[in-house]
């Protein structure tokens, strides 16, 4: 039996208490908090080294690594919260390399006075949704800035991930010839979101599609190596992100309306917001790129994975030294869809 | 999209495309003026240009909400933020150009408390949860947005709230079209040729086929109004060319299924309840056009952020070299325009047009500039 003082007598009152500046300061607080929310629920083996990084043991291979802030606003929409969010965002990222996702690490800045209850609710998801994935939060930071100074929970999670030999997925690999894919129906977290910002409140059944997709990739890599390039279309929707892959491989894309899943609600959410959900954030989907002549197999292998049921070949890349991204309309017209200038949504992941 | 997608209709739209193109005569051109930035954005957004043939034009006109007012306004609306007041107004208004390269998004930035609110009501909602604060709703737009603004000026007044006003730019399509029509570069020197009008949709379900008799008539221009959809467009194009080519000039209206000849009287007399004319009003591009304005009827001088605060009188001018005076009367393309994707862009916009999807700079720019590009290559 151990003779160490017991360093905390008394719980934290998760239920009634509040975020203070003593949670950020490096004394007892801090680690309270840190001993009963954050290592309590990430649990894994590595974080309970207990100390300032997590050690492990380097794989074989190409590694890569992606860090993503989270600020939305509302911290929780239907289909998910900043947690699970921050979880997501950042195996995407990795993932959008053909990687498995290894590791994550977590920093949080909290704002004093936010309710510790909302502050478990976020954690406990954010725990489950790593879980879920296999992939643990190892290692992580928690600041607290002063009341104002912050808006309740900003979460930063950083990724890593091996990269399986025989793949080479970069968005400067896409060439004129490609055909673009999708795995599913754009614009769901924009308008969950919108549906729950304060001034906006609007009835909708729509939920985020928060998700993370590594096991999509999994699949996809496995059964086509030659993908050239993925993409999660995030913040700016599907436009920025082929507009971003255009750019970088310096080609064209022409895409067919008709062929982008979009649903029903959030067509008509969009269309009395006046936005157009090309350019509506999702956190669910991805984008790939890859030859002709695996395309069809490859959508069969999307559609065959539960979080590419409504996968669907959108359009295709050409040559163009303007690096200009069309589309046909579902009109029979043509037109440019382009970056998206100013902000369509504030803060929306 | 129930009730939205059948005017969207690909199948449609092709026979339609095929009637025009049979009925249009190919030895004469047929320029068409959309007063409306609805339709100017319509026509770039579903590519409607594509189904047309060569001899039909479209010449955009003026009627973009933000892209008409003129920069003192705007200078005016920042300087009532600047002395304190929670400025609120609709998004497209945040990023207009002011000026000394200021803007109402930039304004903000700088510490200014300035909102973006979708409704009047929300504008309202800020004044009731704000009482000490002075709240400033800075209203623009035709006809069709100022029925709301005479709610909320009622409601104000009803709920004897004493921190709310309107900064009013409320201005009236009718007088601006026959503004372009007396134009000396319409009736004299033929600089801009007109052979008819889409009238506007949601303006004229608030005002009325009725008001535009008299443009027909005088002018001897034919009107067709109509909806904002793809389809309502082209529709309304074959409307246009059959009169063209019968000599006729009627008003017609293809958008029945919301405008009626009265319009909505209901939103007239709240209007005329609250609102009288303005005798002059500054438009950007047009000048000085008279009785084209509102301003609040005395009965509601409190609600009146023109009475109730002291603004300095701006001069603030266009950005030299901007076209957007010329591009609004139609006398020039977007594509006239020096400033057009070289410093001027939506990113970063140095005219009004540039700035709303409504503007045409900006419906040339993000969805149709792959035509010049296109168009440049087969003349080399």
């Amino acid at each position: 039996m151990s003779r160490m003082e017991k360093r905390f007598p008394t719980k934290i009152n998760m239920r009634r208490g509040k975020v203070d500046m003593t949670h950020g300061s490096g004394g007892r607080a801090m680690a309270q908090l840190i001993e009963e929310l954050f290592a309590k629920n990430f649990d894994n083996e590595l974080l309970a080294q207990g100390n300032d990084q997590a050690l492990f043991d380097a794989p074989k291979g190409r590694m890569v690594m992606s860090v993503d802030g989270h600020v939305v606003s509302p911290l929780f929409f239907p289909g998910g919260d900043i947690g699970s969010l921050s979880v997501h965002g950042t195996i995407n990222d990795v993932a959008m390399s053909g990687a498995v996702p290894l590791y994550l690490s977590a920093g949080f800045i909290l704002e004093e006075g936010y309710p510790l209850a909302d502050l478990e609710k976020i954690v406990i998801s954010m725990a489950k949704a790593a879980k879920d994935a296999g992939v643990p939060v190892v290692t992580g930071d928690t600041k607290v800035v002063e009341r104002g100074k912050g808006d309740g929970v900003f979460i930063t999670t950083t990724g890593i991930g091996v990269v399986p030999d025989g793949l080479d997925i970069s968005g400067a690999n896409v060439r004129a010839g490609d055909v673009i894919l999708i795995s599913g129906h754009i614009g769901d977290h924009g308008v969950a979101i919108m549906s729950s910002r304060e001034n906006l409140a609007f009835e909708t059944q729509i939920t985020s599609d928060s998700a993370a997709l590594h096991g999509l990739v999994a699949d996809m890599v496995a059964a086509v190596p030659e993908i050239h390039a993925l993409r999660d279309p995030t913040r700016g929707g599907l436009a920025a992100t082929l507009n971003e892959i255009a750019y970088q491989a310096e080609v064209g894309m022409k895409l067919f309306e008709e062929n982008i899943p979009l649903r029903g609600e959030v067509d008509a959410a969009c269309e009395f917001l006046g936005l157009d959900p090309l350019y509506v954030a999702n956190e669910g989907k991805l984008v790939a790129f890859c030859p002709a002549a695996q395309a069809e197999k490859l959508l069969s292998v999307m559609r065959a994975h539960p979080l590419g049921r409504d996968s669907a070949i959108i359009g295709e890349v050409l040559e163009d030294d303007m690096g200009f991204v069309t589309m046909e309309t579902g009109f029979g017209g043509t037109r440019i869809v382009d970056w998206l200038a100013g902000e369509q949504l504030p803060r929306i992941c | 999209m129930k009730y939205v997608d059948e005017f969207r209709d690909k199948a449609l739209a092709k026979k339609l495309a095929k009637q025009i193109a049979e009925e249009a005569d190919p030895s004469r051109q047929y320029n068409l003026m959309e007063f409306c930035g609805g339709h100017t954005h319509a026509i770039f957004r579903y590519g409607v240009q594509d189904l047309m043939p060569d001899n039909v034009h479209f010449v955009h006109g003026p009627g973009c909400p933000v892209c008409v007012l003129p920069i003192p306004r705007i200078d005016n609306a920042i300087e009532l933020a600047e002395q304190g007041a929670i400025v609120c107004t609709y998004g497209d208004m945040m990023r207009v150009p002011a000026s000394g390269k200021n803007s109402l998004i930039k304004a903000k930035a700088a510490g200014s408390d300035i909102r973006m609110v979708y409704s009047t009501m929300d504008a309202l909602k800020i004044a009731r949860d704000n009482p000490e604060r002075e709240v400033v709703f800075f209203a623009i737009g035709f006809e069709t947005t100022t029925p709301p603004t005479a709610v909320a000026i009622k409601v104000a007044a009803a709920e004897g709230l004493k921190n709310f006003s309107v900064f009013c730019n409320h201005v009236l399509t009718p007088a601006a079209i026959q503004h372009i029509l007396q134009s000396p570069e319409v009736r004299e020197l033929g600089q801009v040729h007109i052979d008819g009008f889409y009238g506007p949709s949601h303006v004229s379900s608030i005002i009325g086929s009725a008001p535009y008799d008299y443009f027909a008539e005088e002018f001897q221009k034919p009107v067709v109004i109509a909806g904002f959809e793809p389809l309502d467009v082209m529709q309304s194009t074959l409307m246009l060319i059959r009169q063209i080519n019968e000599g006729r000039f009627e008003v017609e209206n293809e958008y029945t299924r919301v405008v009626t000849p009265e319009g909505n009287e209901k939103a007239q007399d709240l209007v005329s309840e609250v609102f009288e004319l303005r005798r002059a009003f500054e438009w950007r591009g047009l000048g000085e056009v008279p009785y084209s304005a509102l301003k609040i009827k005395e009965e509601f001088a409190e609600y009146d952020a023109e009475r109730r605060f002291t603004v300095t009188d701006s001069k603030g001018k266009d950005v030299k070299g901007c076209e957007c005076p010329a591009i609004l009367r139609g006398v020039k393309k977007p594509t006239d325009c020096k400033l057009f994707g070289t410093v001027c862009t939506p990113d970063n916009p140095m005219g009004s047009c540039m700035v709303s999807s409504e503007g045409s700079c900006a419906a040339y720019w993000s969805y149709g500039r792959f035509r010049l590009d296109r168009a440049k290559e087969a003349a080399e």
